[in-house]
């Protein structure tokens, strides 16, 4: 006995002297607040700029006054923002806007509907292709007809031109294990950076308006395609390769015939993200003036219009919606008889050329108009919410904000920034050990330098409150549907629905019934952030092997004692993933929440975005979110290898 | 008759020093374990040898882990081995650049595998008509050959059925027929019946028997199991550690065990059903009673039981007239005692 508990003891030992320490320095960070309270935390007001900030500005305006005699503009940039803005013209002519000297589109909103059933027919079958076009005519109800086919236009010019690149870059990647290990840290920082950062810099280079919008967008939506290329033909069975090869089958024999058709499935998958995300970033793109129902929600959340931004966020989330289950359908294959196929052409024919040709069919006039309901209704709901809920929601939200969200940005917006800087450091050496410590430090160093120190501050607390609810969402429903079968089926079409929805439709319902503020940020980044971290713990508790739950049980376990100490601590992993996943998301929101009033780092990228003499500002708050995400990601990673092994 | 195979001094090391360690005499010799701590290398294959001969069915026996998927690989270059020879009709294909091997691929040799490697997204038909179809051939002749070999494993009727819509013995039908397609001179097997339940497998053991009764042709049968390899095998090369402990026939196996190893290994196979005469008979001793009943020594002593045991008489074992030895009834019961 005594052999078999030695071995043991020193960890636990060593463990209980490090949470020791650990309440050892919080509890000397918060004597030491107390006596050093508002001393040296670096604020900054609203309009003030640091040297830095004037610099970038200068930058910008140097930028922007060479755009036209520079070569890199004039050969490189201009040329790309050239090229993309003529596509993306071209298809918002199409579709979306008058051209060619016509008062409308090419194709009219009976052409458009007609071409989206046929499309959905030919790859999805008979139900999907009603949902598609009951869904588009349901726009032109709403009375966002156009906007809806600007977002669309902008979408799909950005799926085509990332699909371009990023099938081929998959595949090579799926076949090179030298392309692999190259694209994967690419492709890692391109999804993990939050989308709003990349917005800036990018409208210094290609201004703002489509091309930026197109380019962001491929930015955020290629990584999946590429990835989920690469990932389909990796797990091709080793088997089946070899049996083409000892067959005699050529390179690219073995690709056409045996890779991609087993990984076609995949693949659309990959596409179907491709193309959700493409919708979710075209939206954001609003901020850099990229035109559509984007637009139309910042607009009508900078006015606190609930009733407008819920129009149109339901707008794209019926986009979303059809054009999820579109490609999701897509991905079985199935074989249409040939006259439903000859059919659907001709009758879609028809209502392209009627379109083309005669105005009832090209603009979308109608006298049941719903749209204006809508935002009537949705005004009336968030009036009365906000007239008669005030108990319930006002009081859970004084709650968060004076028990968790005011105590903890005290805590690190007031102290001073050494300190903060200290204790964080500290704990990073604590949690991950000398590597992360050093990260963490180089990470504050940079905080300070963007000169956003206790806006970084105040941002911080929001994140970590909002991870923390995520974690306790994520526990509860982890578990929950991860022991129970019939719970997941419930769940599951949820999380995946919350996670197709643009980020941006979140924050409608919650400012109507929180109005603005930084609680109402934080819960949208917790709903939109909960999905991931729920489903990581389910298939977490998931994949603990039976045997040990069945051991536990035999043993007499309650099902509490089951959870907690045999399917948690085995599901510690995905924990620790999902917490880190978790944060990562949060981020990403933040800048959402600068929208509705979450202040801070979020407040000074927006500003930077709408104000010229802000730019530099809100540059650097993007490099300071960044900087965040990577010091959180990094102790996360950290702490998890720590903690698992 | 010339070997249709054979593999010369054939090794394979998977690592970052491998052609280093094929070239010290020193590192050849050390054990596999030492290697991985020496060099970080792992030996799969340690200097192989052996010959196929034509027609024959050549079995590879060996547990997990021993290098006898890896030695199946090298023979067709689906593993590239770090050194040696193999001669294949004359040729030696490790010196063949991409172009022939592929050819000797389309038409020479064929495999067949653990788990089945079937494409899922191509009917039996299609996968049966893979090989042919890459090679060039027009679809109309593909069909039709398709057809024929479809009916050769007993599949007739499944043509348009789809491989995940098989039970797991079908699809390792679609398997072989693809593998016979092509009409190869040499079959490979790579433990084509692991993933299959025990009936199954018996059946398909017999089908393969069968076949190579039809078809005549050369087969090289990789396996872990025993009782399989002295079913089918009409030679078997028990590997070890990536080395060859012994090649020999089922009954020489099992009558003369090259080491601990084998012995152990054969330990509990039904003796009677694999020795035969040869093994057990001893010179004829004065008192003989030499009219008994004559068998050849190849005869399998569960067959001889009757015989001997029957007519009181010992058996006299006979080779081209001449008397090898007799077989009385204390022999016969010593193995089916299992003492001897």
């Amino acid at each position: 006995m005594v052999a078999v508990a030695a071995p043991g003891q020193p960890p636990r030992l060593l463990q209980h002297k490090k949470a020791l320490v650990l309440g050892g320095i919080v509890l000397a960070w918060v004597v030491l607040w107390v006596a050093l309270r508002n001393v040296g935390t670096l604020p900054l007001g609203a309009s003030e700029l640091t040297p830095l900030h004037r610099w970038i500005n200068d930058v910008n305006d140097a930028v922007g006054a060479s755009r036209n005699s520079s070569p890199v503009f004039l050969y490189f940039f201009n040329e790309i923002r050239l090229v993309i803005d003529e596509f993306v013209t071209f298809v918002q002519a199409l579709i979306a806007q008058p051209s060619f000297g016509r008062p409308v589109p090419v194709v009219g909103w009976l052409g458009v509907v007609a071409i989206a059933g046929f499309v959905s027919l030919a790859a999805a079958g008979w139900r999907i292709a009603l949902l598609a076009v009951a869904g588009f005519v349901f726009l032109g109800l709403q009375g966002l007809w156009q906007e809806s086919m600007d977002t669309l236009s902008l979408t799909l010019s950005a799926v085509v031109i990332s699909l371009l690149f990023g099938i081929p870059l998959g595949i090579w990647a799926g076949l090179s294990d030298r392309a692999h290990r190259v694209t994967t840290p690419v492709l890692d920082f391109m999804q993990t950076m939050p989308t709003f950062v990349y917005l800036a810099p990018l409208t210094l280079f290609f201004l703002i308006g489509p091309a930026s919008a197109t380019i962001a967008t491929l930015i955020y939506a290629a990584p999946p395609a590429i990835r989920l290329t690469a990932h389909a033909i990796r797990s091709v069975p080793r088997t089946t390769v070899e049996a083409s090869e000892s067959l005699g089958a050529t390179r690219k024999q073995t690709l056409v015939k045996v890779l991609l058709p087993s990984a076609r499935k995949t693949i659309v998958l990959g596409v179907n993200q491709t193309i959700m995300a493409a919708l979710s970033m075209v939206t954001i793109a609003a901020l850099i003036d990229a035109p559509g129902l984007g637009k139309t929600v910042v607009k009508a959340l900078q006015t606190l219009d609930v009733g407008t931004a819920f129009n149109a966020g339901l707008a794209i989330v019926v986009l979303a919606i059809v054009l999820d289950r579109v490609t999701t359908a897509a991905t079985e294959r199935r074989g249409l008889p040939r006259w439903a196929l000859f059919g659907g052409l001709g009758v879609t024919g028809v209502c392209v050329y009627l379109s083309h040709t005669y105005l009832w069919a090209a603009e979308f006039r109608t006298d049941v108009e719903i749209g204006s309901s809508i935002t009537r209704g949705a005004t009336a709901v968030t009036e009365w919410a906000q007239d008669s809920l005030p108990v319930l929601t006002y009081g859970f939200k004084d709650f968060v904000t004076f028990a968790l969200i005011n105590p903890l940005q005290a805590l690190l917006a007031e102290s001073p920034w050494f300190l903060v800087a200290l204790v964080v450091v500290a704990l990073s050496f604590l949690v991950g050990g000398l590597r992360p410590a050093i990260v963490s430090a180089v990470c504050l160093g940079l905080l300070v330098a963007t000169g956003l120190w206790q806006d970084a501050m105040i941002t911080l607390a929001s994140t970590l409150v909002a991870t923390i609810m995520v974690m306790v969402l994520g526990v509860v429903v982890g578990v929950w549907t991860g022991r129970s079968r019939r719970a997941d089926r419930v769940v599951r079409p949820v999380l995946d629905a919350a996670q197709v929805m643009p980020a941006f439709v979140y924050l409608v319902p919650f400012l109507a019934l929180f109005s603005a503020s930084r609680f109402t940020a934080i819960i949208a980044a917790v709903v939109f952030a909960a999905p991931v971290a729920i489903k990581i713990i389910a298939d977490g508790v998931r994949a603990v092997s039976p045997a040990a739950v069945e051991a536990s049980t035999a043993l007499g376990s309650s099902s509490w004692q089951t959870i907690a100490k045999v399917q948690l601590p085995m599901a510690r992993g995905a924990l620790t993933l999902a917490a880190n996943q978790g944060l990562v998301y949060v981020l990403s929101m933040v800048v959402v929440g600068g929208l509705v009033g979450a202040g801070a780092l979020g407040y000074d990228v927006v500003a930077g975005f709408s104000q010229g003499q802000l730019y530099g500002k809100g540059l650097a708050a993007g490099v300071a979110i960044v900087v965040l995400g990577v010091m959180l990601d990094r102790l996360t990673r950290a702490a998890a290898r720590r903690w698992t092994n | 008759m010339d070997p249709v195979i054979s593999v010369r001094d054939l090794w394979k090391v998977f690592g970052p020093k491998a052609s280093q360690v094929v070239g010290s005499d020193e590192l050849r010799a050390l054990s596999r374990s030492e290697l991985m701590d020496r060099t970080g290398s792992v030996a799969a294959v340690r200097g192989v040898d052996f010959e196929v001969a034509p027609g024959e069915m050549f079995v590879v026996m060996g547990l997990s882990g021993s290098g006898k998927s890896t030695l199946v690989r090298c023979l067709t270059r689906l593993v590239e081995p770090t050194a040696g020879a193999i001669t294949f009709e004359g040729e030696n294909i490790l010196k063949v650049d991409a172009k022939r091997l592929r050819e000797l691929r389309r038409n020479k040799f064929s495999m067949v595998f653990q788990h089945f490697g079937l494409l899922p997204h191509r009917t039996v038909a299609d996968n049966v008509g893979y090989g042919l179809e890459i090679r060039g051939v027009p679809r109309a002749k593909r069909g039709e050959r398709s057809r024929e070999v479809i009916d050769l494993v007993g599949l007739t009727g499944y043509e348009k059925s789809y491989p995940d819509q098989l039970s797991g013995g079908m699809q390792q039908r679609v398997g072989l027929a693809r593998a016979l397609a092509g009409d190869p001179d040499v079959l490979f097997f790579d433990e084509p019946f692991s993933a299959l339940d025990p009936l199954i497998r018996r059946d398909m053991q017999s089908e393969v028997i069968r076949l190579h009764r039809e078809v005549g042709k050369t087969m090289v049968f990789i396996t872990h199991d025993l009782s399989e390899a002295l079913k089918l095998g009409d030679r078997i090369l028990i590997m070890r550690d990536g080395k060859v402990v012994q090649i020999g026939t089922g009954d020489e196996l099992v009558g003369a065990p090259a080491d601990d190893y084998v012995r152990d290994f054969v330990r509990d196979v039904p003796r009677p059903d694999v020795l035969t005469l040869k093994w057990i008979m001893r010179p004829p001793r004065p008192g003989d009673d030499l009219d008994g009943p004559e068998l050849a020594p190849e005869t399998v002593v569960r067959e001889a039981v009757r015989g001997v045991l029957g007519t009181g008489k010992p058996v006299k074992v006979v080779r081209d007239g001449e008397l090898l030895g007799v077989v009385a009834d204390e022999e016969i019961l010593g193995v089916v005692a299992g003492e001897a």
